[in-house]
């Protein structure tokens, strides 16, 4: 099998903003950085590189949210896939980070997109999500408001205690994955998770968008039946130095990723100090007296963005 | 058992194994047949993986798990009535000891295939010792079942040697290889005081070590539970109210053996009315700790109200599942402490009766520890299909559990039918003892 992949010659927006260019190592592949930083337009299909002609002939392609956009082939760039990554260095994690997700409630209405991306990546079957949008009301006279959870990676984390082959582990860089090819399905650790955050392989997985996939724990794919499955933070991202998934694809800018050790997150525009951020804003993490130490800070949803009632109408097919 | 004055040949006579009647055809055949659809169904699972089930992602465990927490109950009996009696020096109990502990054998090994079914990679059992680890409870699991089912099965083994040489002597009629079995199985045993004193040593040793590892094998299964945070399943309690619970399920199941063979085999002369009057009460005190645990269990957590345990226990008193748990709690307890609180009311036929609510009440019950719970999580259910937020067992879930019961029945129907029993020894040891 050829050993490359397409990736779409398109500057990442949040590279261009000046403020936020000094983490720009952190949002944007090498690869893509060195591209975008030679980039002058916001257009992503506009000639970006002087060498590149339009060819006039278009490819049709999916992009992440599952939306199907035409682009020139000309534009289409073959990139070498990143270096095949051992299970013990999947199990290790990325030497030197502490990954850890700030989650901003203000922003939050209720759109999914999120959990859209992230379904169509992870190739998560029909009916099951690994993100979930809640709508809260913590007490009677209390303001609604929604609330995304994603795994929590928790510092302390009840899934792995419970699991007994070691399927699932907590790697240096703080998060929790599942060696899918490891699992035995007992299901132990959805009754231990209080965040009810994993989901299950009850049946065989759809097929996969891309063909060529060998399993691995950070991308989590394929997917195998019979088998226990969650967020996980997407270190296949993580390594190629990209925002997960979940990240990128909020348009409100909710999820904020980023590294404890360089004490910063972003959302792919803005960036903040991370402890800063939780200090000024209140943040806060949920279930604190579990003890079970999540790496996701949720930030209160004071001066919000929208109302709450702007998310409801999304809420309408939840019934199905 | 003074009043029996029957000469060994009597007793030997009586207890040799019978062949099946006709009514014991039928029931064998339609355990075989519960058995085949639950195969069928599992043949089923198999292939198309546990979408065949109704568990969904909130309830992950259901009947499966359940039918395991009561098979693993219900053999704890084994070392009530062997071993626990034995200790204390009760001679009543002899006729009942293999009854308990084939029912504590036949259940254990089921606790153990249930607990397979319910895995989603079968197939990868063997990670439990290749990859376990010492620190997850099921490993822990592994562990003292395992040792359980070893020492269960020493404990049926070792007593019956002596009547393995009866067999052997009184071949009359059996067919070959049954006799090349008993051959193979104890025809070392020539009934020397020798040999005698290590058996007794050997089965002393046996019921020393089984109490703790009884009492472990269901500690360890309550903490499949109490290790979480969850409402209704978070508790310290929980160790001692799952072996409470176990006694008197396994108590009750000894009882409905023991009228069923009772009237089967016509051994009205060694299970008698003075046996289901001790029986009778060793359940009414097992069901009163059982009534009181439970009080603990619900009525205290009831008091505060905490909010994560509010609609767990709202939905159990008054809610969906209220039928069910005060189906259990007077199937189950009250109506058996009321019947067999009077004398009358410890005599065969309501003994029976009672022991059926008993059994029948101790399987809801555990249903009710398991799934209930599991439908309240802390977070809301979002983002998924109406039917995850709720659950009844699938035709293949029932036909599964009823399956694993069937076949638990089957191993104690087709051990009665090979192996006497009452132990044939015992009893002749003992009337000559009371002559």
């Amino acid at each position: 099998m050829d050993k490359t992949k397409i990736v779409i010659i398109r500057p990442n927006k949040s590279s261009m903003n000046k403020q936020t260019s000094s983490r720009r190592e952190f949002i944007a592949a090498g690869l893509l950085a060195g591209l975008a930083a030679g980039c002058s337009s916001n257009d992503p299909f506009t000639s970006h590189d002087e060498n590149v002609k339009a060819s006039g002939e278009m490819v049709k392609l999916l992009s992440v949210d599952g939306e199907i956009i035409e682009v020139d082939k000309a534009f289409l760039k073959p990139v070498p896939d990143m270096p095949h990554v051992s299970n013990e260095a999947e199990r290790r994690g990325i030497p030197g980070k502490s990954f850890v997700m700030v989650i901003d409630l203000s922003r939050c209405k209720n759109l999914r997109k999120c959990q859209a991306a992230c379904n169509h990546v992870h190739n998560v079957h029909p009916g099951q999500n690994w993100i979930k949008v809640h709508s809260m009301q913590d007490g009677e006279h209390e303001a609604p408001y929604w609330e995304p959870t994603t795994c929590m990676h928790c510092d302390e984390p009840p899934c792995v205690k419970v699991c007994p082959v070691d399927a699932t582990f907590k790697r240096q860089d703080g998060i929790v994955l599942i060696d899918n090819n490891r699992c035995i399905g007992c299901r132990f650790c959805m009754a231990a998770c209080p965040y009810s955050t994993r989901v299950f392989n009850w049946e065989a997985p759809l097929p996969l968008n891309t063909s060529d996939k060998e399993y691995s724990c950070e991308t989590s794919l394929p997917q195998k039946k019979g088998t226990v499955g969650k967020c996980d933070f997407c270190p296949d991202m993580t390594r190629m130095g990209m925002l997960p998934h979940c990240v990128s694809a909020c348009p409100n800018g909710v999820f904020f990723f980023g590294d404890m050790n360089e004490d910063s997150v972003t959302n792919g525009t803005e960036t903040f100090r991370f402890s800063e951020l939780v200090k000024d804003k209140g943040g806060y993490r949920l279930m604190e007296d579990l003890g079970t130490r999540p790496r996701v800070y949720y930030l209160p949803p004071v001066n919000r963005n929208f109302p709450y009632e702007n998310g409801l109408h999304n809420q309408q097919d939840e019934e199905y | 058992m003074s009043d029996l004055a029957l000469s060994p040949e009597k007793i030997t006579a009586d207890l040799l194994p019978q062949k099946f009647s006709k009514r014991g055809m039928i029931w064998t055949g339609i355990l075989i047949i519960i058995c085949i659809a639950g195969a069928y169904a599992y043949f089923r699972q198999l292939k198309e993986g546990l979408i065949v089930t109704n568990m969904r992602d909130y309830v992950s465990w259901g009947i499966y798990i359940s039918n395991f927490v009561f098979f693993v109950a219900i053999s704890l009996v084994g070392s009530l009535i062997t071993a626990v009696l034995r200790l204390a020096n009760v001679h009543w109990s002899t006729p009942l000891t293999r009854i308990a502990e084939i029912i504590a054998v036949s259940a254990i090994v089921f606790a153990s295939i249930i607990i397979v079914v319910d895995m989603g990679r079968p197939e990868r059992f063997l990670n439990l010792f290749i990859h376990g680890r010492l620190q997850s409870p099921i490993i822990w699991d592994v562990v003292v079942i395992g040792t359980y089912f070893f020492l269960s099965l020493l404990l049926l083994y070792f007593p019956l040697l002596p009547d393995l040489k009866i067999l052997i002597k009184n071949n009359n009629g059996s067919p070959k290889w049954l006799q090349r079995s008993y051959r193979f199985l104890g025809s070392f045993w020539k009934g020397s005081k020798e040999q005698f004193k290590i058996s007794n040593k050997a089965i002393t040793i046996l019921c020393v070590t089984i109490i703790p590892v009884a009492f472990a094998i269901h500690t360890v299964t309550s903490w499949l539970f109490a290790t979480t945070y969850r409402p209704g399943w978070d508790s310290t309690n929980f160790g001692a109210y799952f072996i409470s619970g176990a006694f008197l399920v396994g108590a009750g199941a000894v009882v409905v053996a023991m009228y069923v063979f009772r009237k089967a085999y016509h051994l009205e002369k060694y299970i008698t009315e003075f046996h289901f009057e001790k029986m009778g009460r060793i359940v009414v005190m097992l069901a009163f700790l059982y009534l009181y645990f439970n009080i603990n269990e619900y009525l205290i957590p009831a008091f505060k109200m905490k909010k994560p345990e509010e609609s767990h226990l709202t939905n159990l008193f008054a809610g969906e599942f209220a039928p069910l748990f005060w189906f259990a709690i007077f199937i189950g307890m009250i109506i058996p402490i009321i019947i067999m609180l009077f004398r009358r009311g410890r005599r065969p036929l309501p003994m029976f009766i009672a022991g059926i609510m008993v059994v029948v009440g101790a399987w809801f019950k555990r249903y009710l520890i398991v799934t209930p719970t599991l439908l309240h999580p802390f977070l809301p259910m979002s983002n998924v299909p109406v039917s995850f937020r709720h659950y009844f067992p699938s035709w293949e879930e029932w036909a599964i559990a009823m399956g694993s019961l069937a076949g638990a029945l089957l191993v104690i129907t087709f051990f009665a039918r090979v192996f006497p029993i009452i132990p044939i020894h015992e009893t002749i040891v003992e009337d000559e003892r009371h002559a």
